[in-house]
């Protein structure tokens, strides 16, 4: 019995939260990763980008729920999440068109495209605050819990209760669908097997009469449709704000980083890394090892190895763990 | 049109804004833009040094300038004497000097047991191990700390020998901007030891991470600088206000130059600041001029320019870049610590990347990466700007907004949220100078 309830313990307070910040890492992380593989420079404007798409997925969510159009038990923002990825992929067109094309045009250094990604950031951010402002929204709606505590109790009959949210749930089916029709189109279709060859190769491809042109769109639709899903699921699961997504900057790229730049399952595997990490290394233990351990041995703190607010420093030291032993990242990436 | 006129004419337009500031608005304002510019170009000039003399990609200029204002903090308080005891500030110091050995020691590991299992083992164990000897040691003298006084202190104070009367040794700041050059130095140094050897985009994320590390630091070791309850009334190296006030002979000469005594005395204290904080603009400006002209700053550039022939030709690349990021990053810090001064109180939990790291990079830009004077005059307009877009964006939303019925919402949600616009305006004025002059105002020779 002791063991059940220390396992759904451990499944409630780390295993699940985990399972679902790893799939909003590895969202973004993929988002990430594709643009440094085609267009070759880390863009610092993707926080953004994902508060953007996050926030036309609210407006909309709100324009439905006025409308009183609802999704029975699931969030309304999963019928609005259509609409967020075609306006956030005109505006990574058009940024693409107005900003990144002339640079690529000159073959500009990737630091400068760095910077230049520093201003778009600015702008997108300015935009987002300007349109819906700094504040915290809420917009999710439906069914709040798959399985809640206390049913599950009444279940099973154990101490320990296990709750799974709704957003939690759909945060995993929703980026397993995602990532499904990434690895589909990128390894059965001829857009993304040309997407591929760019990647591998740039000069190989051109020579072979793939248009670069064509790859970079395909990759900002892929971008803005990665980047407003990993957004919209993050939003719901935890609450939109602005500033919030920009943080997310620092462990998304650690995921990339720590998955091998350039590479797709890199990204999802180093997600996954960076947030059973996170999350294991800030949670106070005491409640797991009380059942683990005979009751002499129970801890008398909270058995928590850092406060939460150290977060960051988890993905951060394992980033630079990772650059200085193995700087390709665990699936062989690109080191430029 | 030579380029000494164009110097001197971009510089005379902008001392022409601020002057328009003071005129039209009030020398207050004008005065308080002019103290941030000069911190603002002071922190342009360390990141040109790492950036336009080394292309050294450091965006976690943040992280030194809240150091700064964490040294001035430490310097210029008092110490809490009752913290200060063998179970208080002793003991935390003593597991501090644990920690650093444990990482010294896995360090020394790594680098002498030659590879296979034991050395990964042997690592483990000791940084495991370390790290429950450290929190072991730690945790209790913390507590310890923070309980006494939480309200107003709980914290283990700074260095100021005046006690209770640590307001007059007003000079102790001073010292907090040297040790706050100090203090970002040191941790520059442990950065670079790690970071440097990485490629430009990956230092970039390092140093970005760093960054966010310093300020949660700051934000939750509340014995150290009270976290986000803030340390409040930090002496100042200028006079007060209201001494200034009912200082007799001060409040005869206001009224002798026909100025209300009560704007003279903050006209007073803000241009004692500024000059103070000129003065170390023109020393470090100075200093950096002649360190772009010298030998090494032409070693730098090569180095910037093509990092393989300077290595051919013998330079210690690694060790140059060392040098200039410990450099740059000791100036953010020391105009953090300016910047603590002037607001008169530490407030971790202001520190915004987009502000005290982004922005910096703006300046530079728009200013001219390489050159030193185009720093400093990007670091006065840029700073400029993004106070008056701010001023500036109601203004013009209610003047576009004027046709519009009174009542309706987009009217005033559009004024209300005009505010914002400055994050935009920044970025666009960064993207434009990129785009159509991307060597900047004052470009590099």
């Amino acid at each position: 019995m002791d063991f059940l309830n220390a396992l759904v313990a451990l499944s409630n307070f780390v295993i699940i939260p985990a399972i679902a910040y790893g799939s909003q890492l590895a969202l973004g992380a993929l988002g990430v990763t594709l643009i440094y593989g085609i267009l070759r420079f880390s863009n610092f404007a993707h926080g953004d980008t994902m508060a953007f798409g996050a926030m036309i997925g609210v407006l909309v969510t709100w324009f439905l729920q006025s409308m009183g159009v609802s999704f029975g038990p699931l969030p309304t923002a999963l019928l609005a999440l259509p609409f967020a990825i075609l306006g956030t992929m005109a505006l990574v067109l058009i940024t693409d068109r107005v900003v990144y094309r002339f640079y690529r045009e000159q073959k500009a250094k990737p630091v400068i495209l760095v910077i230049v990604s520093m201003g778009v950031m600015f702008i997108m951010n300015g935009l987002v605050r300007f349109i819906i402002g700094p504040n915290d929204q809420k917009f999710a709606d439906g069914e709040r819990f798959i399985i809640s505590v206390r049913e599950f109790k009444a279940l099973t009959g154990l101490k320990e209760g296990l709750a799974i949210k709704t957003t939690q749930g759909i945060t995993v089916v929703v980026a397993i669908i995602a990532v499904a029709l990434l690895f589909w189109f990128l390894n059965r279709t001829r857009t993304g097997k040309s997407m591929r060859a760019y990647s591998d190769n740039e000069d190989l491809a051109l020579l072979s009469g793939i248009n670069p042109e064509r790859v970079v769109m395909y990759t900002w639709l892929i971008v803005a449709a990665l980047a407003t899903t990993a957004g919209v699921l993050y939003g719901l699961d935890k609450s939109f704000k602005p500033f919030v997504y920009f943080q997310l900057l620092l462990p998304i790229f650690a995921s990339a980083i720590v998955g091998g730049l350039g590479s797709p399952l890199g990204a999802i595997a180093g997600g996954f890394v960076i947030a059973f990490s996170e999350v294991t290394i800030t949670y106070a233990w005491k409640k797991v090892l009380k059942y683990m351990l005979p009751e002499s041995l129970e801890p008398s703190s909270l058995v928590q190895l850092l406060s939460t607010d150290y977060k960051f420093a988890v993905s951060f030291v394992i980033l630079i763990v990772v650059l200085l032993f193995k700087p390709t990242g665990l699936f062989k990436g690109k080191s430029v | 049109m030579s380029d000494s006129l164009k110097k001197t004419l971009l510089f005379g337009a902008m001392a022409l804004l601020l002057v328009g500031e003071g005129v039209f608005v009030s020398w207050n304002s004008a005065l308080g833009i002019l103290n941030f510019g000069l911190i603002s170009a002071i922190l342009a000039l360390g990141v040109n040094l790492q950036w336009g003399y080394a292309g050294l990609f450091n965006v976690g200029i943040m992280g030194f300038v809240a150091l700064g204002g964490l040294a001035v903090a430490l310097t210029s308080m008092p110490p809490e004497t009752e913290a200060w005891s063998a179970s208080g500030g002793w003991r935390i110091l003593a597991a501090l000097v644990i920690g650093a050995a444990v990482v010294a020691l896995t360090v020394v590991v790594q680098k002498k047991v030659s590879k296979g299992r034991a050395k990964l083992i042997a690592s483990l164990v000791i940084l495991i191990g370390g790290f429950f000897i450290y929190r072991g040691i730690f945790d209790p003298g913390v507590a310890f700390v923070e309980a006494i006084n939480p309200a107003s202190a709980g914290n283990i104070g700074g260095i100021n020998p005046g006690g209770e009367n640590y307001k007059d040794h007003g000079y102790m700041t001073i010292i907090g901007w040297i040790v706050g050059g100090l203090l970002a130095a040191g941790v520059a140094w442990l950065i670079g030891k790690t970071a440097l050897g990485l490629r430009s985009d990956y230092l970039a994320i390092a140093t970005l991470g760093i960054a966010e590390i310093i300020i949660a630091v700051m934000k939750n070791e509340d014995w150290l600088a009270r976290g986000v309850k803030n340390v409040s009334g930090l002496p100042r190296p200028v006079p007060y206000e209201i001494d200034l006030q009912n200082s007799e002979g001060f409040v005869a000469t206001a009224q002798g130059l026909g100025i209300d005594p009560v704007t003279a005395s903050t006209l007073y204290v803000k241009l004692g600041y500024s000059l103070m904080f000129t003065a170390v603009l023109v020393l470090i400006l100075v200093g950096a001029q002649l360190a772009l002209h010298s030998p090494w700053g032409r070693m730098m550039r090569a180095i910037r320019d093509n990092e393989a022939a300077a290595e051919a030709m013998g330079k210690d690349v690694t060790n140059r870049h060392l040098q200039i990021f410990v450099l740059g990053s000791a100036i953010c810090g020391i105009a953090g610590a300016m910047m603590t001064t002037l607001d008169g109180q530490l407030t971790p939990g202001s520190y915004q990347p987009l502000r005290y790291t982004f922005l910096i990079w703006v300046m530079v830009i728009v200013g001219g990466s390489g050159n030193n004077l185009g720093a400093v005059l990007g670091g006065f307009l840029i700073y400029y700007l993004f106070i008056k877009v701010e001023v500036w964006g109601p203004e013009i939303m209610t003047l576009i907004t004027s046709g519009m019925a009174d009542d309706s919402w987009l009217k005033e949600h559009l004024i209300d949220s005009a505010a914002h616009m400055r994050l935009l305006t920044m970025g666009v004025i960064l993207l434009l100078v990129l785009r159509f002059s991307p060597r900047g105002l004052i470009p590099e020779k």
